[in-house]
């Protein structure tokens, strides 16, 4: 785990990309509680970028067809059927937020 | 979730259901949707099988769908749900004091709650030899199996009964071989749905497909074969017809045996409240079993709005009431399209506009009482029936477009599927949707295997009219012919908003009015929304109610907002995105021209391409280059990416047309300059033509203007995207000022009164060309005040390129490097 950024560069119901080499683009996300999330960031029906999308609750809506995300599991919601790739990601009692990846 | 049965839950109530069909099962399940942990649920069903779809029977009857098909809830769904599920048992008493249900084989379930859902029974004739072997009627799974069983075995059929079940029965029959005469007692078929003319028109297409038909006659007798099986049907004028199966569909009577041995008050049907209860207010009933406000529902399509109340009463919202329905029918028969809804026969009062084609097959009715449709039968082309019978549910006034209402709303300018607009015709090959490549055979598969009923789950399903909504008649009509009566089109006057509210658009714009809600949170408190942030629906429509309310006051939330309008470009599939400068009036200068071809080079920009609307669009630009681009760039944004003012797209105009009468290009500038900034419900188009010519197309835009020698002309609400609407006239003006005014009093009254999503054709066609003109023509104080209102809400707006090529909202165009 290393730190990426602090909880407050994530914009609340909101993201932050993170590239990497060994995994791409990933999609930090907060959500209303200051909850964070890390998926790789590719829908798995087209590819779009989820970091883009509207958070909700525990989800993200993919901009590009508006599948939606769980933000836990990666996994699309039903009927659609997909998984976008998860990381680990935690943040620390200072506020910074480190990602396994 | 998986819940043990059984488990021992004090606080949980115990709920009942008797009747293991659609009605109560739907019940449940809209009721687990709502309060999953509230009841321990048991589930007493009279026949052998899980949950199916009773309206599906006809197409396994004609061979053209298994039984496993039309399950619509097995064995495992209950289990999943924690449900005691007690099949082939038929309750037979109802003990109110001990609040318990006893069946026939001795089962007793306790009760907190009961519902009722045990149907309807078929009516069969008094008749001598009604009980003989060979004599069914068709109403269940054991029904249909004896029909396929006798089929093979035996040739002539007799189905007595001519309604909507018996000439799917006949059909089914003879599809599977058999000599099928229908006989009726009325003089022409299906006399509750169709008046004469078209019942001729079916009878006739169906006796092409090898029905007989005896119309008024009367049954006397079923009369005994030497082998003590059925052998031929007599009629009290003496005719005999040899039958070896008759199956009677004269009509179904509500099952009330249970609930009048119980006490409970029973009129026709089971008597029921608005909220579903008997007069036992512990006991619910629904469905066919019903009778609600003196009508007892022969078809599918109630019950769905009946069960979403009783759910809705049983998780202890008691919001919702059951105000009644209006029903429309559709015949499952492959090859025939046919719809019918409300008072088809007219009367003394009402009006009727018919069409008919006899050569080309075609029949249509409408009739009219006053300004609204209050019923109808199509024939041959039932593609507008959805939007019929949506007009005539939300009772929408017709009186000014009673003069095309008989050519639909399907018949024109539909794109994507090679301008078709008859669905029983289609082979299962064709493409319905063009957007995401949806066939009519996967439609009807989805439909039947998943058990779908509305265009929402068909849309979830499928993707097929999920996209531009150009197929959506299509995709209706499709539906309908597969489910028949049980399709209903949502009543859109009372939709919510969404799944986190049961406020409608109206309801949530008025209440952020009234309680000057300026913020989201603000917002969603004081409604009551049921997610605490909302979805990724209502959250792009509540940060525009709110601005468009509030201006200058309300807080604009950019998380709300769709990426496009948050990143002020328009994202593409590879997740780049797409910059369009603004070019006044599509004009432009050599200076500007030399800084875009710079950009292009020092970007490395993929593609450069000139819009429809006269602007040059710059493709593939990196999200971390726009600020960039856009300094260099140094015009003012184009919001090619919003739901917002788009383009003014003009002709040269007198400047140097020899034909043109007005200065279009000046015109069209100005009108550009004063809504540049303005975010609408959708995006927003305009044109100016500098004379009748029109070579700005201003005849499909949002606001189109045509100069004429004396002025300008204006029209409003025409679209050249998914359907191609023609602008309508709403006024004509003398000067550019009050062109300025006009429009901008138009485009005031849409932004305040259109739902988010809406393009100003949809909302011009929900409230009628009659009152927006009332509104902004004919009242001059209230045009100046509309006109007033969006200079307002519009004064003091910023270049949102300019701003963020200055540095604001940095962090959201850079990425985290690792």
């Amino acid at each position: 785990m290393r730190r990426v950024c602090n909880l407050q560069d994530i914009p609340k119901l909101g993201s932050r990309v993170v590239r990497t080499e060994a995994h791409g683009d990933i999609a930090v996300f907060r959500n209303a509680e200051d909850e964070v999330f890390a998926l790789a960031d590719k829908c798995p029906h087209k590819g779009g970028p989820l970091s883009q999308g509207i958070v909700f609750g525990k989800s993200v809506a993919c901009p590009l067809h508006n599948w939606t995300i769980g933000l836990e599991d990666g996994e699309a919601a039903a009927p659609d059927k997909g998984c976008a790739h998860r990381f680990a990601v935690r943040v620390e009692a200072d506020g910074s937020v480190l990602l396994d990846a | 979730m998986m819940r043990e049965p059984g488990l021992p839950a004090a606080t949980r109530q115990r709920l009942v259901l008797v009747g293991n069909g659609m009605a109560g099962v739907r019940t449940l399940e809209e009721l687990l949707k709502l309060a999953p942990e509230l009841y321990e649920i048991a589930v007493f069903g009279a026949e052998p099988h899980p949950n199916y779809n009773r309206i599906l029977l006809s197409p396994v009857l004609a061979g053209e769908m298994k039984l496993e098909d039309i399950i619509l809830n097995g064995r495992e769904w209950y289990a999943e749900h924690g449900i005691r599920l007690h099949l082939g048992k038929t309750v037979t008493k109802i003990d109110r004091r001990r609040r318990v249900v006893v069946a026939d084989d001795g089962t007793e379930e306790p009760y907190d709650r009961l519902i009722l859902a045990t149907g309807s029974n078929p009516f069969v004739l008094p008749v001598p030899g009604k009980d003989l072997p060979g004599v069914l009627s068709y109403r269940d799974i054991a029904d249909t199996d004896a029909m396929i069983e006798a089929a093979k075995h035996y040739q002539h059929a007799v189905v007595i009964g001519g309604g909507l079940l018996g000439l799917e029965a006949a059909n089914g029959l003879r599809l599977r071989g058999m000599d099928v005469t229908v006989v009726h007692l009325m003089p022409w078929l299906m006399e509750r749905q169709l008046d004469r003319v078209a019942a001729g028109m079916l009878q006739q297409s169906l006796e092409k497909k090898g029905l007989h038909f005896l119309l008024e006659k009367q049954t006397a007798e079923i009369v005994k074969g030497e082998s003590g099986r059925v052998a031929a049907v007599r009629f009290k004028d003496g005719m005999e017809v040899p039958a070896d199966l008759v199956v009677m569909a004269v009509g179904i009577r509500p099952n009330t045996t249970l609930a009048e041995s119980a006490g409970l008050h029973v009129n026709r049907g089971i008597v029921v409240n608005d909220t579903m209860q008997t007069y036992d207010p512990r006991i619910y009933a629904i469905g066919e079993c019903v009778a609600h406000r003196g009508i007892a529902y022969g078809l599918v399509a109630p019950l769905f709005d009946m069960a979403k109340v009783c759910a809705n009463h049983l998780a202890q919202f008691g919001i919702d009431r059951y105000e009644g329905s209006v029903t429309s029918t559709k015949l499952k028969v492959t090859g025939v399209d046919l719809f019918s809804a409300g008072d088809f026969m007219g009367g003394k009062d009402a009006e009727e506009i018919v069409l008919h084609d006899p050569a080309g097959g075609v029949y249509k009715k409408l009739v009219i009482r006053g300004d609204k449709l209050v019923g109808g039968v199509l024939y041959g082309d039932t593609a507008d029936g959805a939007w019929y019978f949506q007009l005539l549910k939300d009772r929408q006034d017709v009186g000014e477009i009673r003069d095309h209402l008989m050519f639909g709303n399907a018949h024109l300018g539909d794109g994507g599927h090679e301008g078709q607009s008859k669905a029983a015709g289609l082979p299962d090959s064709a493409e319905v949707c063009g957007c995401n490549g949806v066939c009519k055979g996967t439609i009807v598969k989805a439909i039947k295997e998943k058990g779908l009923f509305s265009l929402e789950d068909v849309r979830k399903h499928t993707k097929a009219s999920s996209s531009c909504g150009s197929c959506t008649g299509l995709v209706e009509q499709i539906l309908a012919s597969a489910v028949g009566g049980a399709y209903q089109p949502a009543d859109t006057k009372t939709k919510p908003m969404c799944g986190c509210t049961d406020l409608t658009h109206e309801d949530v714009r008025k209440t952020i009015r009234e309680q000057k809600l300026l913020s989201i949170p603000a917002a969603m408190r004081f409604m009551e929304w049921r997610a605490p942030n909302g979805c990724a629906s209502c959250r792009p429509a509540l940060n525009y109610y709110l601005i468009s309310t509030w201006p200058h006051e309300a807080e604009d939330d950019p998380q709300s907002r769709f990426i496009n309008e948050r990143a002020h470009a328009n994202i593409q599939k590879d997740g780049t995105y797409s910059v369009v400068p603004r070019m006044w009036g599509g004009t432009t200068s050599s200076s500007e021209l030399r800084r875009i071809a710079d950009v292009v080079d020092k970007y490395a920009i993929p593609t450069v391409k000139v819009t429809g609307g006269q602007r040059i669009d710059l493709l593939g630009v990196k999200k971390e280059d726009l600020p960039a681009v856009w300094a260099d760039l140094a015009m003012p944004s184009g919001h090619a990416y919003g739901k917002s003012l788009r383009t003014v797209k003009t002709c040269v105009g007198s400047e140097w047309c020899r034909f043109g009468v007005q200065d279009s290009t000046r015109m069209g500038i100005e009108l550009e300059k004063m809504l540049y900034g303005m975010w609408s419900p959708h995006k927003v188009k305009l044109a100016v033509s500098g004379c009748p010519r029109n070579c700005a197309e201003s005849g499909i835009k949002d606001v189109g203007v045509i100069g004429v020698d004396s002025g300008f002309e204006i029209y409003v609400a025409g679209n050249g995207g998914i359907k191609t609407e023609v602008a309508q006239f709403l006024a004509k003006v003398a000067t550019h000022e009050e062109v300025l005014e006009m429009s901008g009093a138009f485009l005031q009254l849409y932004r305040e009164e259109a739902r988010y999503l809406d393009r100003t054709v949809h909302y011009v066609k929900r409230v009628g060309l009659d009152y927006v003109k009332k509104k902004v023509v004919e009242d001059a104080a209230n045009r100046k005040a509309l006109y007033d209102r969006l200079l307002y809400a519009l004064s003091g707006y910023v270049d949102p390129w300019l701003e963020r090529a200055k540095g604001a909202d940095r962090a959201q165009f850079e990425s985290i490097p690792a």
